[in-house]
C-alpha cells in the first residue's frame, strides 16, 4: 500500500484519515479503543525531528516553488535597478524630475530581463534561424549537467538521504569519465559507451561510500558527503599535476582534449553545443520516475526516506537501501560529470564541475525531489546560466545577479510562510494571531 | 521585560529607517539637468572586449592586470569596451561567443584555461581578432595573438639581488600552484642566486623550489592568504631572510608575516610579484624590497591600439627585459640600504641578460616561433 507511505507532511493528513485508522484499529467498535489515540501511534519514533523539516522544505508545496521564482525574480530586478549606474544618476534629482528616475529604473530592469530571456529561450535579434534559436539549445545544453545531479540529489533525498555530495561525484564521474576518454583508444561506439561507464562506476563509488558508511557506522551523510567533495576536488587537482593526466610537452594542469569517439554526438549539428547527453538526461528522468514509482526497490527507498524503523520491522534492508540509493544518486552525478567532459568541455580541467554539484540541490529543492519536477527545474536554472552570460555581455549587468536570484528561490521555498504571506495566502495567519491575543489575555487574567 | 525589549529594537529601526528616508530624500533634492539627449562627444565605434577567467577581474593578478589595461585603452583611445566575467571554467567557451555576437573586433583572455575555447571560437570566427595573455599554443589560428612574458629574466635579478642581500646565507620561495607561469619566477629566481654562487664564490640556500626536480613548496591555490604566512613563517624558522612568493594575492600572508618577525627585530624582506607591490600593495611596502614586474596593462593597451589602427598580427608578444615587457621594480624606501656595488652589478647583469651573454633558461619560458 504505497499511498501511506507517500512523503506528504503527517500534518495534512485528514480528520477522514483517522476516523479509519480508528474504525481499524477497533474493528468498527468490537475492540474496546486503545487509551493511547490512533494518531499519536503512528509510527513517527521521533528518529527525525530536523529531517521532517528538512522533508517539508523539499516535498513543498509547487504553488510556493512558482512564486518563489516569481519573487526572485522580482527582487532581482529590484536589484538590478538598484545597482544600474543610471538610476543611481537620476536618483540625485528624482524631486525635480522623478519620472527620470522611474524610466532609468524600468530601462536597467527590463533591458536585463530581456537580455536574460534573449540569450536563454530565442533571440529575434538574430540574422539566421540558427541564430534566433541558439539561446534554446544553449539552456538545454547547460541544464543537461544540471538535471543529472538534481536527479542524483532528489532520488537520495526520497530515501530520507541529504546529499550535499553530488559536487564530489561529478568530479570524479568526470575524472574516470575524461581519463577513458583520452586515454583509451577503442573503436568508435565502444568508446563513447565506455566513457559513459565509467562516468556511472566513479559517480557510484562516490556516492556508494557514502551510502556505506552510513549503513555501517551510522556516519551523517552530510558531513561524509561534504568531506568527499573536498577529497574528490583536490584529488582532481592532484591527478592534472601527473603526466599521465597532462598534455604532452606541456605541464598545465588541463587534461589533452577527448578523442572525438570519445564524444556525446551533436544534435543539431556543428553550429550548436547541444549534445547527446541532454537525451540521456531525458532517459534518466524517465529511469529515477521508473524507479520511484513503479520498481521494488524504489518502494523500498520510499519506504525508508519515510520511517526507516518501520521499513526495518517491515523487513526491509535499510542499510542495502541506504548503499544501492547513494550508488544510484552518485552515477546519476556521475553521468552530469559525462555531460561535461564528453559534451560540452572535451577536457579534464580543475573547474569542470562548475557549481553544478552545489546548484543541483537548489534544483531538486525547486522539483520538490521529484523527477519531472528536477527536470524542469534544471530547465529554468539552465535557461538562468545560458541567459546570465548574454545579459552580462548586452547590458553590463553583473553575472552575480543570476545568482542573487538563484539564493533568493532557495531563500523563498524555505520560508513558504513568508511566501505565503508575501501574496496574501497565508489562512492561518488571522486565526494565529487571533490565538496570540486570546492566549495574552488569558496570560494576564491569570 | 521581553516585549519592553523587543519595542525598544522596533523603535531603534524605526529611527535608523527615519535617519536614512531623510538621507535619500536629501541626496534625491539635486536639480535635474537642464538638456537631455546630447550625445557624448562621439566615441569610436571600435570595441574592444575581454573574458576573464574564474578568479574574476579583482583577482590581483593577470586578469585585473589585464582588464585595467582595457580600461587604460578605452579612456585613452576613445573606444567602446565590454567585459563578461567567468564564474566557472564551463563559462569560457559561451562567454567568448557572446563578445563575437557583439561585435568585438578584438577579445582578449587570460591563461592556459581559456587557451581551448579561445582557439576554437578563433577558429570559427576568422574575422574576429582575439589576444591571450599568459598562454602560448602553436596551433593557434591567424587571428590570435598570444601576450607572454620571459618573467625568468627579471626573476634572475631578483635572485641575484636577493643572494647578496640576504645576511643568513638563506633565501626562500613559493608558488600558488605548480604550473608554467608561476615556475618561471621560480626557476629564474633560483639560477639567479645560483649565478650569485658562482661570481662570488659563495653558497646562498634556495629554500621551496627545486628547479632540476621541478617541485618545491606552494599553496594549492591563489587565495588562501593564512596558508601563505603559515609557509612564510617556517620559512622565516629556517632562518631565510628574503622570501618571494608568487601567488598573487597570498602574497599578502608572506608580508604580512615578515612584518610580525620585524617587529621582533629581524630584518626579513620580501620580493613581490607580477605589479610593483610598494604601489599596489602599500600596506607592506616597508618590507618590499623589489618587484618582479610583468607590465601587462602596458602591453594589453598596446595590442588594442595596434589592432585599432589596423596593424594587428599574430606574432606572439614576448615582454623581456629589452622592451621592458618584464622588470625589476625600483627599490623605493630599500634604496639607500642596498649596496651600489650591487646596484652596478645589477644592471651590468641585466645588460647582459639583454645581449644574450648571460643565458637565462627556464622550460616555462614562452617558446619562440
Amino acid at each position: 500500500m504505497p499511498e501511506n507511505l507517500n512523503t506528504e507532511p503527517a500534518a495534512e493528513q485528514t480528520a477522514a484519515d483517522t476516523a479509519t485508522d480508528t474504525a481499524l484499529a477497533t474493528a468498527d467498535g468490537r475492540i474496546p479503543p486503545s487509551p493511547v489515540p490512533v494518531a499519536s501511534q503512528g509510527g513517527d519514533l521521533g528518529h527525525d525531528g530536523g529531517g521532517s523539516l528538512l522533508r517539508q522544505i523539499f516535498t513543498g508545496n509547487s504553488l510556493v516553488a512558482f512564486l518563489s521564482v516569481v519573487l526572485a525574480i522580482v527582487l532581482g530586478g529590484v536589484l538590478i535597478a538598484v545597482t544600474d549606474e543610471k538610476v543611481g544618476a537620476a536618483a540625485t534629482y528624482f524631486f525635480a524630475r522623478p519620472s527620470d528616475t522611474l524610466s532609468a529604473i524600468w530601462t536597467a530592469a527590463s533591458g536585463a530581463y530581456v537580455a536574460l530571456f534573449q540569450g536563454s529561450i530565442f533571440n529575434p535579434n538574430a540574422q539566421t534561424f540558427e541564430g534566433m534559436i541558439y539561446p534554446i539549445t544553449e539552456t538545454l545544453t547547460v541544464a543537461t549537467p544540471l538535471i543529472c545531479a538534481g536527479l542524483g540529489v532528489a532520488l537520495a533525498f526520497r530515501a530520507g538521504l541529504f546529499n550535499i555530495g553530488a559536487q564530489g561525484q561529478i568530479i570524479i564521474g568526470a575524472t574516470f569519465a575524461g581519463w577513458v576518454g583520452f586515454t583509451w583508444h577503442p573503436p568508435v561506439g565502444l568508446h563513447l559507451a565506455l566513457v559513459i561507464v565509467g562516468g556511472l562506476l566513479g559517480g557510484a563509488v562516490w556516492g556508494g561510500v557514502v551510502g556505506l558508511l552510513k549503513a555501517r557506522t551510522g556516519a551523517h551523510e552530510v558531513i561524509v558527503t561534504i568531506m568527499l567533495n573536498y577529497i574528490a576536488q583536490f584529488l582532481l587537482l592532484f591527478l592534472l599535476t601527473t603526466p599521465a593526466f597532462q598534455r604532452p610537452g606541456n605541464t598545465n594542469p588541463i587534461s589533452p582534449l577527448l578523442d572525438q569517439s570519445a564524444l556525446y554526438p551533436l544534435v543539431m549539428g556543428e553550429q550548436f553545443r547541444l549534445h547527446w547527453g541532454f537525451l540521456v538526461a531525458v532517459a534518466a528522468t524517465v529511469f529515477v520516475w521508473w524507479l520511484l514509482n513503479r520498481s521494488t526497490v524504489g518502494f523500498e527507498f520510499r519506504a525508508v526516506g519515510a520511517n526507516p524503523s518501520a521499513a526495518r520491522t517491515a523487513g526491509i534492508n535499510v542499510s542495502k537501501g541506504y548503499i544501492l540509493v547513494m550508488a544510484i544518486a552518485g552515477a546519476l552525478a556521475g553521468l552530469a560529470g559525462v555531460a561535461q567532459v564528453a559534451g560540452t568541455e572535451k577536457v579534464l580541467s580543475g573547474g569542470v564541475a562548475a557549481t553544478f554539484g552545489f546548484d543541483a540541490i537548489t534544483v531538486a529543492l525547486l522539483g520538490r525531489s521529484s523527477p519531472w519536477g528536477t527536470f524542469w527545474a534544471g530547465l529554468l536554472f539552465g535557461a538562468f546560466r545560458a541567459g546570465g552570460t548574454a545579459m552580462q555581455a548586452d547590458t553590463g549587468t553583473p553575472i552575480d545577479i543570476v545568482l542573487v536570484v538563484q539564493s533568493l528561490i532557495v531563500l523563498f521555498i524555505a520560508a513558504p510562510p513568508l511566501v505565503r504571506a508575501v501574496f496574501g495566502l497565508n489562512p492561518r495567519k488571522k486565526k494565529t494571531k487571533k490565538a496570540a491575543v486570546a492566549a495574552a489575555e488569558g496570560a494576564g487574567a491569570a | 521585560m521581553k516585549n519592553s525589549l523587543r519595542a525598544l529594537q522596533r523603535r531603534t529601526v524605526a529611527g535608523a529607517a527615519a535617519i536614512s528616508a531623510t538621507a535619500l530624500m536629501l541626496t534625491a533634492c539635486g536639480a535635474a539637468p537642464t538638456s537631455t539627449g546630447s550625445a557624448s562627444a562621439s566615441a569610436s565605434d571600435y570595441t574592444a572586449c575581454m573574458v576573464s577567467d574564474s578568479g574574476g577581474f579583482d583577482d590581483k593578478s593577470f586578469n585585473q592586470s589585464t582588464y585595467e589595461g582595457l580600461k587604460k585603452a578605452s579612456t585613452e583611445l576613445g573606444i567602446q569596451e565590454k567585459h563578461v566575467q567567468s564564474k566557472a571554467d564551463t563559462d569560457y567557451g559561451p562567454n567568448l561567443r557572446s563578445m563575437v555576437q557583439a561585435n568585438c573586433k578584438l577579445t582578449v583572455t587570460v591563461g592556459f584555461l581559456l587557451g581551448d575555447a579561445t582557439k576554437e571560437i578563433a577558429t570559427a570566427n576568422p574575422k574576429s581578432h582575439f589576444a591571450i595573455v599568459d598562454y602560448i599554443d602553436p596551433k593557434f589560428p591567424d587571428n590570435v595573438k598570444p601576450i607572454v612574458y620571459d618573467t625568468a629574466q627579471a626573476a634572475f635579478l631578483a635572485g641575484y639581488l636577493a643572494a647578496a642581500e640576504s645576511k643568513t646565507g638563506k633565501v626562500a620561495t613559493f608558488g600558488g600552484l605548480n604550473i608554467p607561469t608561476v615556475t618561471i619566477f621560480m626557476d629564474g629566481f633560483a639560477d639567479g642566486v645560483k649565478y650569485y654562487n658562482q661570481k662570488k664564490s659563495k653558497s646562498v640556500q634556495v629554500l621551496g623550489w627545486d628547479k632540476d626536480k621541478k617541485d618545491g613548496t606552494f599553496v594549492g591555490d591563489f587565495k588562501q592568504v593564512d596558508k601563505g604566512k603559515v609557509l612564510t613563517q617556517g620559512f622565516l624558522d629556517q632562518g631565510a631572510d628574503v622570501i618571494l612568493p608568487v601567488a598573487g594575492p597570498v602574497g599578502g600572508g608572506a608580508a604580512a608575516a615578515i612584518k610580525e618577525a620585524n617587529a621582533k627585530g629581524a630584518t626579513d624582506k620580501l620580493i613581490w610579484v607580477d605589479s610593483d607591490g610598494y604601489l599596489t600593495a602599500p600596506e607592506y611596502k616597508d618590507v618590499i624590497m623589489t618587484s618582479v614586474q610583468k607590465t601587462m596593462t602596458d602591453a594589453v593597451e598596446t595590442v588594442i591600439k595596434q589592432d585599432k589602427d589596423g596593424k594587428f598580427s599574430k606574432t606572439p608578444y614576448v615582454g623581456t627585459l629589452a622592451n621592458g615587457g618584464v622588470a625589476l621594480a625600483p627599490f623605493h624606501d630599500f634604496d639607500s640600504k642596498i649596496d651600489a656595488g650591487t646596484k652596478s652589478e645589477l644592471d651590468q647583469l641585466k645588460k647582459d641578460i639583454i645581449s644574450g651573454a648571460v643565458k637565462v633558461q627556464s622550460p616555462s619560458s614562452p617558446q619562440q616561433q
